[in-house]
């Protein structure tokens, strides 16, 4: 009995360590963030008071507004775009039946083992060559389809019963109504936690716009807080602020979908 | 009747597809075509094609040294990544699998790097790393050059991919542990198992497919990583912290020379492709 009470409390203690160790560099960016120049000088892990000057600061320095607006334009299309292109093909896969099917999958699932990073010169004169920097198409367009979400869709219609389109189809129903009027709806768990994981994603991407925007009114959040680290020589606050006006979006998005995100990711990939 | 036309109801499936396989064959396809077209070649400064090289681009990166040290550069860095994050999250899914109060708590915060950008992560960092005002000098009490000396450089980009690698490995572990069967647990602490034999005897062989699933994504991921070293080093000191996609990115986008480029992009792809094959036969033997 003693033996279990111990247990647990180390447990908890190694809990509460990991938690600190895991969550310490947010913490301290939101620190130093409102400090003042003597805090950071005095290798202070607290500020002396809270003053947000240094988001001001940051503001001042680089347009973050349109950084952000920008992300969330860029983000917000290359998640619609992806679902809605997923869905269409996924519904395909799944519900339909049609001669090389199983060709067609592959080819799909092909793509996946082309990393982008390893294409991403060639995608970039493609963009050159159509005279598209600096634009938002640039910049969604290439990221408008992913194999990922085609799989992701295609096992939760697979999870579907048949009869259910059977007889939407007898009713009627064309099977794009059925799609989204019928299909779409009885997916949005799995949808949602796709939506949630393909935003984070595309908020995240870094190498793709820094190569195809170089004007400040196209940049990205991820691009733009680059800006800050050169502007500031030593002065790391401001960057400071201006990390936490990118994070917090993010990890927002994150605690609110984090549940049906887990569960959606997990599902297809884990036999355990 | 739309769907009653038998042409339609013929095509109707191909229709479905089509939007993403147009998308595929624009930017996943035809760049890959592209790629190793222009591996072979010389290009103008605009990427176009000046003649045809035959495989002089392979020789010359394979024998001139730097692309070779981004190789061993970004072996280093995935290794350590790699085994880290791995390490990391396979220890925090064990602990707060445990029986505990405000489980959700901890999980929530051990997944959250998941959502931190490079960029973000990068920049703080940078701060904490730096020489003259980082906190970590002053804590140690020390004046090492955190990012500008080539013995902990890529250490230190290192330590920040693992924190943010770190949320996915424990999503996916956690839902592992979760899925191994209660009566495995219960038949070892019968035995009088104790917590290490039981993690090293039920856990471990039962998340083993999950292990291997993760070690090819966090390869792969480590081979393409680029912000954090890009922000933090830019490939420096000495080329230290070269890795292989910055190291592709100053061919391409500072020396213009899209070509040799291309031709390390192919060599990046080979070994991405081998390492995915290696892991899939692995996978199987292991887990039989």
């Amino acid at each position: 009995m003693k033996d279990k009470k111990s247990f647990t409390i180390t447990i908890y203690a190694l809990n509460i360590i990991f938690a600190i160790i895991i969550m310490v560099p947010v913490l301290y960016c939101f620190s130093v963030s409102m400090m003042d120049l003597k805090d950071v000088y005095g290798g202070r892990l607290f500020p002396s008071r809270f003053m947000t000057d240094n988001y001001v600061r940051a503001l001042q320095l680089a347009p973050f507004f349109t950084f952000i607006k920008n992300s969330l334009i860029v983000s917000g299309f290359i998640t619609f775009a992806q679902v809605v292109t997923g869905a269409l093909a996924a519904y395909a896969f799944a519900m339909m039946n049609f001669k090389g099917k199983h060709a067609l999958f592959m080819v799909m699932l092909a793509t996946m083992m082309i990393p982008s990073q390893a294409i991403i010169i060639a995608n970039y004169l493609t963009i050159a060559n159509w005279g598209l920097r600096n634009t938002y198409i640039a910049l969604i367009l290439p990221n408008a389809a992913a194999a990922f979400a085609v799989f992701n869709m295609r096992q939760a219609f697979l999870g579907l019963p048949f009869e259910i389109r059977d007889a939407s189809l007898i009713d009627g129903c064309t099977n794009f109504q059925f799609l989204y009027k019928v299909g779409v709806p009885l997916i949005k768990p799995s949808l949602g936690a796709l939506i949630i994981y393909v935003f984070l994603q595309s908020w995240n991407y870094y190498l793709w716009p820094l190569l195809v925007t170089d004007s400040v009114e196209m940049r990205t959040v991820q691009i733009g807080l680059g800006i800050l680290t050169n502007s500031e020589g030593t002065d790391f606050r401001p960057v400071m602020a201006g990390a936490m006006l990118i994070l917090v979006p993010s990890i927002l998005v994150f605690i609110i979908g984090q549940k049906q995100m887990i569960s959606g990711l997990t599902a297809g990939a884990v036999k355990g | 009747m739309k769907s009653k036309n038998p042409v339609f109801k013929v095509v109707e499936p191909y229709l479905y597809l089509v939007p993403a396989l147009v998308l595929f064959a624009l930017f996943v396809f035809w760049p890959f075509i592209k790629t190793i077209q222009l591996s072979f070649a010389l290009t103008d400064p605009l990427g176009r094609i000046a003649k045809y090289i035959g495989p002089k681009n392979y020789i010359d990166i394979l024998t001139n040294g730097a692309f070779v040290n981004s190789l061993i550069v970004t072996l280093k860095y995935a290794a350590g990544r790699v085994v880290f994050s791995i390490a990391l999250g396979f220890i925090l899914a064990i602990i707060s699998t445990e029986k505990i109060k405000g489980k959700g708590f901890f999980r929530t915060m051990y997944a959250l790097p998941m959502a931190i950008s490079a960029s973000a992560a990068a920049v703080i960092f940078m701060f904490v790393f730096h020489g003259s005002v980082g906190i970590l000098n002053k804590i140690l009490g020390t004046h090492i050059g955190w990012l500008t000396d080539q013995r902990y450089a890529l250490m230190a980009v290192t330590i920040v991919s693992v924190w943010i690698a770190i949320g996915m490995n424990f999503i996916y572990l956690t839902a592992a542990i979760q899925s191994v069967p209660a009566e495995l647990y219960e038949s070892v602490a019968l035995d009088g198992a104790n917590f290490f034999q039981k993690h090293r005897y039920v856990t471990i062989p039962g998340v083993s497919p999950t292990l291997f699933f993760l070690l090819i994504i966090n390869v792969i991921n480590s081979i393409q990583a680029y912000a954090e070293v890009k922000m933090m080093t830019s490939g420096g000191p000495a080329s230290s912290t070269n890795i292989v996609v910055y190291e592709i990115y100053q061919q391409a986008f500072i020396n213009s020379r899209f070509g040799v480029a291309c031709a390390e992009s192919v060599i990046l792809f080979i070994i991405l492709i081998i390492l995915t094959a290696l892991q899939f036969k692995l996978e199987k033997k292991v887990t039989y």
